[in-house]
């Protein structure tokens, strides 16, 4: 009986030659992330439980992304973002990567992949449920709350049960008009947001590996959305490239066996799929962009690291270009990579970031701003009974600020239609 | 360990995820300060929408007034409780306003990772669905060794899932302790 790419992954992080799923295995990890909200109370856990004389494991495979709660004016914010920096240079922690210094990066998924700690058949554990999104590369990703990952802090190591896997297959290739969001919200739509919970869910198929870096973790970002452990993608020569052009540690590529165990398997055939939205409140509230076509909008926002990506941003410019948004559009960078190429990537012969101006949109530093709500001072943040068209993961109330708002999710192609519409459209009626 | 948790039930439906247990914007506050971690405890559960707050009648706040702790200490819930993100601020909040555990249809994983390896609450799964057939302000009495929770104020009893693998973890207090324990860890 052969493995998944998941259970490979596992078995050589347990120092095993063979897991099953179920099994408790414990596991040493290759990186640890945090950021400004789970950062500071995970170094009072780690503090507190490893005494005075404390050592964190290795502090090369700890990094410290800052990217929450960035540009508000809130002290309680503002003394967690200190409360890091202090911890960085007390320690000498060469991977903290400072607000307001060049060092600073964005959204820490995003900037995972960007400054190379992605890598092919290793574990990474973050304080984050998205963490999730660095399965794209081949590798296993999963997020923890703040006492795990003080463990982790202290001694390198982590409890975890086995998943059993789930394979989504998809078909054909990727038309114009879909994006991965829209692969993504179909799939969470179908087997609902408990649908994977203590699952891996690998993606795979020539739909998939036909898809860019940043697209294929959109996929592996929302994974947590069906409560999957983790998503995966298997690596192939555009991982290999994108993580050679970023780092030298070395990296080992898994693939699932032919004979691997699967819990269920879905097969999509991306000529057939059509642009999607997760309706409030909760992602898997799935229909057409068809069915809910003519919604009338307050807002629209295109940013956080399943939306903020560059290929998000070149979808959108594509409907943006020489169009005017009628009603108040927001763009977040992901990362402040992102954000620099805003101004290098160009559609027609226009720059994005002219684009987006020209349109009208306004446009935000990079961070993860509204996409949860954050202080009173957060940039696009949710107000009222607000109706907004969003290419964020999640639509919880609340979630994007005011509890009485109401958020749809959709890939930046939907998002920039509807801008332009004011209504909610399908790309297709403006491409 | 308790043997046994007794308190009055609050009970909430599906798919309450960790905006509803604590909003995003409270996140800013100290975990370890004692004054400012209050603040977890008084806005635990604020972001339920009113009417399903405390069902079946929903309208009942968790926390009255200016208050930290709730008069509430049993959560029933349905399915997926603590769906959504990683912050362990949602059962410290709980555990700051008071709650000693909870019994769901199903939980997402990192927030039963999160009560047990943190120590917080006892995340116990139902074998039927409990939050259409206990309501918000009834006695509850669980016995941690039998697994099961009686209902005091109508008299029925319902059996609960063992907890499993966990169980040494719950029993030892956290991860930390269970890690002492069994010599992972010294001192
Ligand atoms: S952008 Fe949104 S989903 Fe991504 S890490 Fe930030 S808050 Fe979480």
């Amino acid at each position: 009986m052969g493995m998944t790419i998941t259970e490979k992954i596992l078995a050589k992080a347990s120092g095993k030659s063979k897991v099953v799923p179920g099994e408790t295995i414990w596991l040493s990890v290759d990186v640890l992330m945090t950021h400004d909200v789970c950062g500071p109370p995970t170094i009072d856990i780690w503090k507190r439980e490893f005494g005075s004389s404390a050592k964190i494991w290795d502090k090369d495979k700890l990094v410290i992304f800052p990217d929450h709660y960035i540009f508000t004016a809130n002290s309680h914010a503002i003394a967690n973002v200190a409360k890091l920096r202090e911890f960085a240079s007390e320690y000498d922690l060469p991977n903290y990567y400072g607000p307001g210094t060049d060092r600073y990066k964005g959204v820490c998924h995003m900037a995972l992949a960007e400054e190379g700690y992605n890598v092919p058949g290793t574990v990474l554990f973050g304080t984050d449920s998205h963490t999730c999104t660095s399965g794209a590369f081949g590798m296993f990703s999963t997020g923890v709350g703040n006492s795990d990952a003080a463990f982790i802090l202290g001694t390198g190591k982590i409890w975890e049960k086995v998943p059993e896997s789930m394979l989504f297959w998809f078909d054909g290739e990727i038309p114009p008009y879909l994006t991965a969001k829209d692969m993504i919200l179909q799939i969470i739509g179908d087997i609902t947001t408990d649908g994977a919970t203590y699952r891996a869910m690998e993606f795979a198929g020539p739909g998939v590996m036909s898809l860019p870096m940043s697209e294929r973790m959109t996929l592996t970002n929302m994974a947590i959305e069906a409560g999957g452990m983790n998503g995966i993608i298997e690596a192939d020569e555009l991982t290999e490239a994108y993580v050679k052009a970023r780092t030298s540690k070395p990296y080992e590529i898994f693939r699932s066996d032919a004979d691997a165990v699967y819990q269920s398997r879905y097969t999509y055939d991306l000529s057939k799929m059509e642009p999607m939205v997760a309706k409030p409140h909760s992602p898997d509230n799935k229909d057409t962009v068809r069915n809910v076509q003519g919604t009338r909008l307050t807002k629209c926002y295109i940013g956080s690291c399943t939306g903020g990506k560059l290929e998000d941003f070149i979808f959108a410019a594509r409907i943006l270009f020489g169009q005017q948004v009628q009603v108040p559009t927001f763009i977040v960078p992901a990362s402040t990579w992102v954000d620099q190429q805003l101004d290098v990537e160009t559609v027609n012969g226009v720059t994005l970031r002219d684009i987006f101006k020209k349109a009208g949109c306004q446009i935000g530093e990079s961070s993860c701003a509204a996409c949860l709500g954050g202080p009173s001072d957060t940039f696009g943040r949710a107000q009222d009974e607000e109706v907004i068209i969003s290419t964020t993961n999640r639509n919880f109330p609340g979630r994007m600020g005011s509890k009485k708002s109401a958020v749809y999710l959709a890939s930046a192609l939907t998002v920039a239609a509807s801008a332009v519409k004011g209504v909610i459209t399908d790309p297709r009626d403006v491409m | 360990m308790e043997k046994v948790i007794q308190g009055k039930a609050f009970v909430l439906g599906d798919k309450i995820d960790t905006d509803q247990i604590i909003p995003a914007e409270h996140l800013v506050y100290s975990l370890s300060h004692p004054e400012e971690k209050k603040k977890y405890g008084h806005y635990a559960f604020s972001g339920v929408p009113l009417p399903e707050s405390g069902l079946p009648m929903g309208h009942i706040p968790f926390i009255k007034g200016e208050n930290h702790l709730s008069d509430y200490s049993i959560i029933i819930g349905g399915g997926n409780f603590g769906c959504g993100s990683s912050r362990e601020h949602a059962p410290f909040a709980l555990q700051v306003a008071g709650v000693k555990a909870v019994i769901a249809e199903s939980y997402a994983r990192i927030f039963y990772r999160n009560c047990v390896d943190g120590g917080f609450l006892i995340p116990y799964e139902g074998y039927e669905k409990l939050n259409d057939k206990i309501k918000t302000g009834d006695e509850l009495e669980i016995d941690l060794a039998a697994n099961s929770v009686k209902n005091l104020t109508t008299g029925q009893e319902y059996l609960l899932k063992p907890l499993g693998s966990v169980v040494s973890i719950i029993e030892a207090g956290d991860l930390f302790e269970y890690a002492r324990k069994t010599g992972m860890l010294q001192g």
